[in-house]
């Protein structure tokens, strides 16, 4: 891919800009700090490339129109933060069960609550899992930097219509806030998946065979579109063994499609003896480290850092638990991504966590502080 | 009212409170708390009033606060005034106190369900036209023509500032009424007078905000001065939906539109067109409005 601009940006600019690249031209909104700027920056762009920005009413009703949109054959974008995230959970329920692809944005603040609107955080990591009720799959991604915000932004995108499935872009304040330099492809560069491409003629919305294409309305097919358990042409129905095969049918396609999902870094030495498994504005600091004791002191350290927090990379850390006397886990939370983590360890590494949750960045110092015990 | 005359007594809010120099919605409060103390309680939803109210370790209002989640006003209000009548505490006025956003956008689900139970609470809306707190984005309480955050140049701000008294009018509840900080003595009877109700009563209170509008801080009681006389922000009462009446006296010449938004540079871009427009809207209004107070007081 031929990168070159290199442009100065903020993490919420990146993923606005990530979005409409990705072809989004559909963003319903409402004002909250720490993600009002990708509001403002797609109200900015949107009219002017024949797109649609709509400030709604509240985060429910923003939720419901990019899924309305989403059926209307739009790409489309709404971004939002702690509070605001809760409200939008039964609609993300429902767009995940109706298979209604589209892309939703939480700039992480500390919480719960109101919190500290302007402090970052990582404490949303598992209500990104189970916000929405009932055995959902769902996709999340955490950028570590505005460049991986801009790149992520347009994967999540291209997997959401690819699989039909609501994706999160798991930001925090730190990167939603922060500039960098990101450097963007020339205009058509990009590779935007079309999904709706080669409909086969007997198409149906939510076909037993697998995954099919979503046809937006409007376009010579007529089905049904529900949150209740449905058939294969989305009519509802209680029927247990229907009910079982659409569970599997929203789980399976991700399982089908996993490696492109799950997106994880290594850095660092080949045999490691200490490994920080780390993700969002935390690898930052985890970086700093791994550069200080691997690249210059040729210490037995690495870093894991998750692009993909859901699905868990589970091989991925299962294989460095095999190969790590110790794992390192720092969040800005109260532990969330370690559960995760011992879980797929299994009992190979010692897990321990780093955490901090006052509303400041884990520091290298920190980190260093703690990797010295086993140095 | 000269300013030597305004009542000094049972001031409730501190000096040193946080909300920016010339803001209409701290002078507001202030004749709230003045007029409905010394024996309230205060809910507040998210708006610059959170802020506003305490920055620690100092509180603005002498009166405690519950700061509520910003769809929410309206119902804990509810469930804080049923509390406080099964504990015997049924002197205590409770007051909830909204910005634009928290009434008109999300809190209106919650108001509408509060006012329609007859909830017997004052609801006060503070009104400065967009979310301020955020940095200024539109909300349904903006006026056509302005520009905020999310109506950027060349977008204005499209379709019309929503007739919230009119919606709350509509719930039949015993009083509703509009406000605003240039005409005190007005705002100070209309509590009084919601003070003495039983029920919901609702007031609208219009809080002009010099960085979000743009203008100087010395120019808060002009603009609210000029929005009444022009028409754009008319002063009135109902009640129980049916009895509409002026509390400002009638001006057969009202000042054009142009001098009240000639002021503020959020209209900066506006042109002669688009300012035709919303002149026709305020006549309209204004007109629609007089009839209803013509024919309420045919039905006395």
């Amino acid at each position: 891919m031929a990168e070159t601009k290199p442009v100065l940006m903020q993490g919420n600019e990146a993923c606005a800009e990530g979005a409409i690249s990705a072809g989004v031209r559909f963003y319903a909104g409402y004002p909250i700090t720490p993600s009002t700027e990708v509001a403002e920056l797609m109200a900015a762009k949107l009219p002017e490339l024949g797109g649609v920005f709509i400030q709604m009413e509240d985060e429910i009703a923003s939720m419901a129109a990019v899924i309305g949109a989403s059926i209307g054959g739009m790409r489309t974008l709404t971004a939002s933060s702690g509070p605001g995230f809760s409200l939008k959970q039964e609609n993300i329920g429902y767009a995940i069960m109706a298979e209604i692809p589209c892309v939703i944005v939480n700039v992480q603040r500390m919480g719960p609550s109101t919190g500290v609107p302007t402090a970052p955080a990582q404490g949303d990591v598992m209500q990104t899992r189970w916000g929405t009720h009932g055995d959902h799959p769902i996709i999340v991604f955490s950028p570590a930097s505005v460049y991986e915000t801009f790149y992520l932004t347009i994967a999540a995108v291209n997997l959401s219509q690819k699989l039909r499935q609501p994706v999160i872009m798991l930001l925090d304040e730190v990167i939603g806030h922060m500039r960098e330099k990101v450097l963007i492809p020339e205009a058509g560069k990009l590779l935007v998946e079309k999904s709706s491409d080669n409909v086969p003629a007997d198409w149906k919305p939510y076909d037993e065979k697998g995954l099919t294409p979503l046809v937006p309305f409007g376009f010579g097919h007529y089905y049904h579109v529900t949150g209740l358990f449905h058939d294969q042409y989305g009519f509802p129905t209680g029927d247990p063994p229907q009910v079982e095969r659409a569970l599997d049918r929203i789980h399976g396609k991700l399982e089908k499609y996993r490696d492109e999902i799950v997106l994880t870094n290594y850095i660092g030495h080949k045999e490691p003896r200490v490994v920080i498994i780390a993700y969002g504005c935390t690898v930052r600091s985890a970086r700093a480290v791994v550069k200080k004791a691997y690249w210059q002191n040729r210490l037995p350290v690495g870093l894991l850092s998750l692009q993909t927090l859901w699905p868990f990379p589970d091989k991925e850390v299962a294989a460095i638990a095999k190969q790590a006397d110790v794992i390192i886990v720092p969040e800005m939370n109260m532990g969330q991504i370690v559960g995760e983590v011992e879980r797929y360890a299994c009992g190979n590494a010692e897990i321990v966590p780093l955490n901090r949750y006052d509303g400041e960045m884990i520091s290298p110092d920190q980190i260093s502080e703690l990797l010295g015990r086993w140095l | 009212m000269k300013i030597e005359e305004m009542n000094r007594e049972n001031e409730m809010i501190y000096s040193g409170h946080s909300a920016c120099p010339g803001c209409g919605a701290a002078l507001a409060v202030r004749f709230l708390t003045k007029t409905l103390g010394p024996n309230l309680a205060i809910a507040l939803t998210a708006s610059c009033w959170s802020i506003i109210a305490g920055v620690p370790p100092l509180t603005a209002l002498k009166c405690p606060i519950l700061h509520c989640p910003f769809p929410s006003a309206g119902s804990v209000g509810s469930g804080l005034r049923r509390g406080l009548n099964a504990k015997g505490m049924l002197d205590t006025t409770v007051v909830v106190l909204a910005g634009d956003g928290g009434t008109f956008d999300i809190g209106l689900q919650a108001l509408s369900g509060a006012a329609q139970r007859n909830e017997d609470y004052i609801f006060v809306c503070y009104d400065n036209e967009a979310y301020m707190n955020t940095g200024m984005q539109t909300s349904s309480a903006t006026p056509f023509g302005a520009r905020t955050n999310t109506a950027p140049y060349p977008l204005f701000k499209e379709g019309q500032k929503k007739d919230i008294v009119q919606i709350m009018a509509a719930h039949s509840i015993p009083y509703a009424a509009t406000a605003t900080v240039a005409f005190p003595e007005d705002m100070e009877n209309k509590f009084k007078f919601a003070k003495e109700l039983k029920g919901f009563r609702f007031i609208h209170i219009l809080s002009p905000c010099p960085p979000g509008w743009g203008t100087e801080s010395s120019d808060t009681i002009e603009l609210s001065r000029l929005a009444v006389s022009s028409g754009a922000f008319p002063l009135f009462e109902v009640k129980y939906g049916m009895e509409w009446r002026m509390t400002t006296p009638l001006e057969d010449k009202r000042t054009p539109l142009g001098d009240y938004l000639g002021i503020q540079r959020r209209f900066k871009d506006i042109d002669s067109e688009r300012l035709k427009i919303l002149q026709e809207e305020v006549n309209y209004e204004w007109e629609l409005l007089q009839d209803k107070v013509r024919r309420s007081e045919i039905l006395k």
